[in-house]
């Protein structure tokens, strides 16, 4: 027990839970846009909405939903007490810093677009998730992305949204594989592609559903 | 003989630990640009004790390149500009005519500054003693090819062996991180044989230590290793992780 709580607590200990989380939270990624891209079909949101009603029917989903929002919770605590930990170990700015000749600004803002994405998560599972589950009216999960996504206001929000997850996962990515110690020079080539996936493709398209359905519609 | 320049230095003078900073403009003539930065400020000091004034304290010993002793952030950069080179080893021909720099303390909490750039680095040798070393006993010598190690592995070991423990991997990190400096020494011993049978106790040991001087995380901004003078990669901390992922769970 005390190894695991010093692993817990230690600084390594939390980069490590930081990469573990947000590998879980890339994985997720992937189903979420798996069935998003079933709004594109042309059946008016029939196979999304069964795939919609499957997800908030299946009994076995439930704990997955916690595992998930436990994992977004662990993610965002860990590392809001790592940015406190951080700042505290550097009291005193330097007069003339010149750290973009030493680092890319995606490493150093994570936190921060981090911060936003969080933001953004808050509204969109209270705008998806939450009327949904609570307080049902009627409405279909399709029909609901249709009414969300005619406001210009919100699909811009969302794009900004995703603009600061693609810089998030820009860093996160590669320095989840460099803190679980998988950054192998031999693994190089597949670690990029892995990165330009995660931060470039799936973000990318996951823009093109509130464009859609902002300009098609 | 190359003609000499007139550089406005802005350096950080603290009389002791407790006391408040400031910097000082000074401005310094003469300077040859085949001088190092170190004999630049030998040059201010001589001309600040010429004037009764007390000399800039720095730390500095070998003056090769070596021994890790120097410790200055130069305009921005921990050992100035050039890439792979330590303060000592800079020469002012990297500079202009003209030129104003500014010279900083390295700046983590571990690091306290004791006097004008001088900062306390102890932290470092608490480090090593927690596990930076084999404590087996090894006997002498062994002979040549006694104990087969494959040669990228020496290799790879011998990188990370480089380490001068300067801190400049601190003083570069956003975070006053010393995970650059922790994985070299962990890495070195993990990597060859006589490592291994306190590879899990050392990093642990290592780890907590670095924790408690009040070093940060790293958050892979991989500053540290465009800093280091001896260029020592942070797939070391990768090794790191992992070889502490292994003590504590496996």
């Amino acid at each position: 027990m005390n190894k695991i709580s010093s692993f817990t607590t230690s600084s390594v200990g939390r980069k490590l839970s930081m990469g573990l989380t947000g590998f879980f939270l890339c994985s997720f990624l992937v189903v979420h846009l798996y069935l998003n891209l079933f709004l594109l079909k042309q059946d008016r949101g029939s196979t999304f909405d069964t795939y919609a009603d499957f997800m908030a029917t299946y009994p076995l989903i439930r704990p997955l939903e916690i595992i998930l929002f436990a994992g977004f919770l662990l993610h965002a605590f860990i590392g809001g007490w790592l940015w406190i930990t951080n700042r505290i170990a550097r009291p005193v700015r330097y007069a003339a810093n010149r750290p973009s000749e030493n680092s890319t600004l995606a490493s150093r803002t994570a936190f921060w677009t981090g911060a936003f994405v969080f933001i953004f998560l808050v509204v969109h599972v209270n705008t998806f998730f939450v009327r949904s589950r609570f307080f049902a009216d009627g409405m279909t999960m399709h029909e609901r992305v249709y009414e969300a996504f005619q406001s210009p206001l919100y699909v811009t929000f969302y794009l900004v949204a995703l603009a600061f997850l693609a810089y998030h996962l820009k860093h996160g990515v590669q320095s989840a594989f460099q803190t679980l110690g998988l950054r192998r020079r031999r693994y190089e080539t597949l670690i990029n592609a892995a990165a330009v996936l995660f931060w470039l493709v799936i973000p990318a398209v996951f823009a093109v559903l509130p464009l859609y359905f902002l300009l098609a519609h | 003989m190359s003609e000499s320049m007139t550089i406005t230095l802005n350096v950080w003078r603290q009389k002791d630990k407790t006391s408040e900073g400031r910097f000082v403009r000074y401005t310094l003539s003469g300077v040859s640009p085949d001088m190092s930065f170190l004999e630049m400020l030998d040059l201010l000091n001589l001309d600040l004790i010429r004037r009764g004034e007390e000399p800039v304290a720095f730390d500095h010993d070998c003056r090769e390149g070596i021994c890790g002793t120097c410790s200055l952030y130069i305009n921005g950069r921990a050992h100035g500009p050039l890439k792979g080179v330590t303060a000592c080893q800079l020469h002012m021909r990297t500079f202009h005519d003209g030129d104003a720099i500014t010279v900083e303390p390295w700046r983590a909490r571990a690091f306290p500054v004791i006097r004008d750039l001088v900062v306390d680095r102890s932290a470092f040798d608490r480090i090593m003693a927690a596990g930076g070393f084999v404590s087996v006993r090894t006997g002498g010598a062994p002979d040549a090819n006694t104990i087969p190690i494959p040669k990228p592995v020496a290799e790879e070991a011998m990188d990370a062996a480089a380490c001068i423990g300067c801190g400049a991997c601190v003083a570069a990190c956003k975070n006053g991180s010393a995970m650059l400096f922790v994985a070299a020494k962990v890495s070195q011993l993990a990597l060859l044989p006589q490592g291994h049978a306190e590879r899990r106790q050392r990093v642990e040991a290592m780890v907590a230590q670095m924790d408690a001087e009040g070093f940060g995380s790293c958050s892979n901004t991989y500053a540290c290793e465009a800093e280091c003078p001896k260029q020592i990669s942070v797939s070391h901390i990768a090794r790191l992780n992992t070889e502490y992922l292994r003590a504590k769970l496996l």
